[in-house]
């Protein structure tokens, strides 16, 4: 009978991942990335790829106040050698208030906040949007799809329809994915923006992959620990289970009259 | 400890003897330990140990977290992303403690329920159903006041909404509200208290789960069959009963485990699923969100405070014949405190001497329309506050009220309950028959 009740909670648990988040989004396609599942890792490649798309496009206005330069040689994500990082954050200027002055920066500065007031930063941007929220508002697809969020920035990047329109003195993008229709990120990729060493695809969709897989890494540079421990906790936990059923088993035998 | 008759523990060397006159404390957990508990428990008894795991839980990540979050509204934020990226397995620690939350919510409705369905609450365990009253209301405190602590824009306006809720109420609302908050808005002030008390809490709930403990060790456990343990001598009580240690612990622990093993996965790999991705969007007071959604354990609560709006006719009739002093958002409070307070009052309204639901197939009805009430109202919560939701919102309500307040009291009257087992044995060996002597 209670199983009923159990089902009930399975549900309940549907119905807790309630991505109802700002406005009704327009359609967001699915993308089976390297990193979602259960074996699911981040592909180096392509997240060293994003953080050349990031680099050349995005940071123009974006910033990534939480990422340091540090980070980019961290294990399970752009994982480059430390020297790389070292020429990589040498590149950009930070303010040091005890020179009180720029200087070039060094592993242990972060990106930094956004160039554009209005562009907000995207280090949490791939956790801070859901792209799925049904069937009937009750976030169950979630569970088959994860939450949606570096979809929802491929959506952003691909969703320009090409109409414009200016309102109080700006201008803003018809965007099909965008809450509201109408955004005012001009659409910041074409095909080939980026050139990449060795050659990879470049067209707008391939490079909006790349950088949504670097922004999935930039808000959440754990996953690949976190996708093991859960793995590792899974099966021992399983196994533990098993060796508790049978002693349950055992012990109760007498009594339910089993031996 | 009263209760069951059963063997107590008897000090053997010197030094157990002298420290035995002197703090019998091996004795209280020796009783505690080898409780007589009724041997026809089902699955759904298990939630008890699920909840008391969880309270641990939370209470040991939360203090590790404690050690590296900053409650102040310039640094809380980036705080919590410290720990997610600098603090050695702070990742780890923070989604333990976030999915720990839902796995205490899921634990409790659950354990509820199930109280609910067997009759667990009537006498004579009022009293352990009351001190379950109060340890959620101490666990829906402590888990509004944690959500505020990363900052992030649902903490904001959760606590602004909620906290606004005091502000309803008449005459003295504003100066609850401006007390409660430390100043006019959820601010610095704010974050403060709620993190000071979201620390304590929790020690308030375990002393409310000793009590809780204490009183159901004193009454006995209730059972499926709703048959009392008998108690005339020892002998009889066997009968009845074995002991908690092994039987209960082992099983139990196997129950936990495989809880766990659907929490690991949630953990590690979807750890965000529960939450909303607003919280990840630091607080900001000029930004409104589109939807304010409370965590999901506060749904069905959050549908029921926002059915009764001005339209209906039972808030307008309140508000003329009080001088207009109740209006809609006041009401609105009323009922949803009021639904909580009406299942606490759930051993007074039930009326049928049949304790458990097993034996009462009217009662089996009504009570899965109330699981089912529950997980409507949980969705119509989560829902923007328009038509058809609103409707459906108050259809939820009422059946809510309208269970604890008409359904139960009348059913105790007039339905036909089936036939109840003699004793626990007799329940017992329906299910394992002894085997024949052939
Ligand atoms: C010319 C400046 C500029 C560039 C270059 C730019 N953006 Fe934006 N971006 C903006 C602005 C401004 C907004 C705010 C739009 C709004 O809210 O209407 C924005 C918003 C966004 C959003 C958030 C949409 C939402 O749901 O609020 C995402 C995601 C985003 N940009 C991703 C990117 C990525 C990825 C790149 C690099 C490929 C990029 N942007 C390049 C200016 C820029
Ligand atoms: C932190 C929260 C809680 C903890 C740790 C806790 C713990 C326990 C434990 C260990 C038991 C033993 C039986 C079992 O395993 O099911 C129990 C029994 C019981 N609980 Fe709770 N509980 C909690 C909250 C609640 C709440 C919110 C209610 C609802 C009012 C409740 C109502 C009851 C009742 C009526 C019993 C005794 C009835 C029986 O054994 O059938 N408890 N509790």
């Amino acid at each position: 009978m209670f199983k009923k009740t159990l089902l009930s909670a399975v549900v309940a648990l549907g119905l807790g991942g309630n991505a109802f988040a700002a406005g009704d989004a327009g359609h967001i396609e699915d993308i089976a990335f390297s990193f979602e599942g259960v074996f699911g890792k981040y592909d180096q490649h392509q997240v060293q790829r994003g953080l050349q798309v990031y680099t050349e496009v995005c940071s123009a206005c974006h910033g990534l106040n939480l990422v340091a330069y540090r980070n980019l040689s961290d294990e399970g994500g752009v994982t480059l050698p430390v020297d790389q990082v070292k020429a990589y954050a040498a590149q950009f200027e930070t303010f040091d208030p005890e020179l009180d002055d720029y200087r070039p920066a060094i592993p242990s500065d972060y990106f930094g906040s956004s160039n554009d007031e209005n562009a907000p930063d995207l280090s949490l941007m791939a956790k801070a949007r859901a792209g799925f929220h049904g069937p009937y508002g009750s976030g169950i697809n979630q569970l088959f799809r994860g939450m949606g969020g570096p979809e929802y920035i491929v959506a952003i990047l691909n969703g320009y329809t090409g109409e414009e329109k200016e309102q109080a003195g700006t201008i803003l993008y018809e965007n099909t994915a965008f809450p509201g229709g109408w955004i005012s990120m001009a659409p910041p990729l074409f095909d080939e923006a980026v050139e990449f060493e060795p050659a990879h695809d470049n067209d707008v969709h391939h490079l909006s992959e790349d950088v949504a897989t670097f922004l999935m890494w930039a808000a959440e540079p754990k996953l690949m620990d976190r996708k093991k421990a859960g793995l590792v906790a899974v099966i021992f936990l399983t196994f533990m289970a098993v060796m508790l059923y049978l002693t349950n088993k055992k012990l109760w035998a007498k009594a339910k009259r089993k031996d | 400890m009263g209760g069951i008759p059963h063997d107590h523990y008897e000090p053997k060397s010197g030094f157990e003897k002298w420290l035995h006159k002197r703090l019998p404390i091996v004795g209280l957990a020796y009783d505690t330990l080898m409780i007589p508990t009724p041997k026809n428990l089902n699955w759904m008894w298990i939630w008890g140990i699920v909840l008391a795991f969880t309270l641990v839980l939370q209470i040991i990540t939360g203090i590790v977290l404690a050690m590296h979050y900053t409650p102040n509204v310039n640094m809380a934020f980036q705080s919590v992303e410290h720990i997610m990226r600098d603090v050695n397995y702070g990742w780890l620690l923070r989604y333990l403690h976030m999915n720990g939350a839902s796995l205490f919510f899921i634990a409790v409705y659950l354990h509820i329920f199930r109280g609910l369905y067997y009759g667990s609450y009537k006498a004579p365990r009022e009293v352990t159903w009351i001190i379950g009253m109060l340890i959620y209301l101490a666990m829906m405190a402590t888990g509004f006041l944690g959500y505020v602590l990363p900052w992030g824009q649902m903490s904001f306006w959760g606590a602004t909404v909620i906290t606004g809720l005091f502000g309803a109420v008449p005459g003295v609302g504003e100066s609850i509200q401006a007390w409660l908050l430390g100043g006019p808005a959820v601010d610095n002030a704010t974050l403060n208290r709620f993190f000071s008390l979201h620390y304590l809490l929790p020690f308030v709930i375990v002393a409310l789960v000793a009590l809780h403990i204490w009183a159901f060790h004193t009454t006995g456990n209730s059972n499926p069959s709703g048959v009392e343990v008998r108690r005339g001598s020892k002998a009889e009580a066997e009968k009845d009963t074995l002991p908690f240690w092994p039987y209960f612990v082992i099983k139990d622990l196997y129950a936990l485990v495989v809880v766990l093993i659907v929490f690991a996965a949630v953990v590690g790999f979807m750890p965000n699923y529960l939450g909303h991705p607003d919280n990840y969007k630091m607080a900001d007071p000029l930004v409104t969100p589109a939807h304010i959604v409370p965590e999901w354990y506060y749904l069905p609560f959050y549908a029921i405070l926002r059915a009764f709006t001005a339209e209906v006719w039972v808030v307008q009739f309140a508000s003329l014949i009080t001088g207009g002093i109740v209006d809609a958002k006041f009401f609105g409070v009323v009922a949803m405190f009021g639904s909580i307070f009406v299942m606490a009052l759930v051993p007074w309204l039930d009326t049928s001497r049949v304790r458990s639901g097993r034996y009462r197939p009217a009662f089996r009805f009504f009570f899965w329309l109330l699981a089912f009430d529950f997980m409507f109202l949980m969705w119509l919560g989560a829902m923007p506050a328009e038509e058809p939701y609103a409707s459906l919102a108050l259809l939820g309500s009422a059946y809510w009220f309208g269970y604890f307040l008409v359904i139960l009291p009348l059913l105790g009257l007039f339905e036909r309950p089936q036939a109840t087992p003699e004793t626990i044995e007799a329940d017992f060996d329906s299910h394992y028959p002894p085997k024949s002597a052939e």
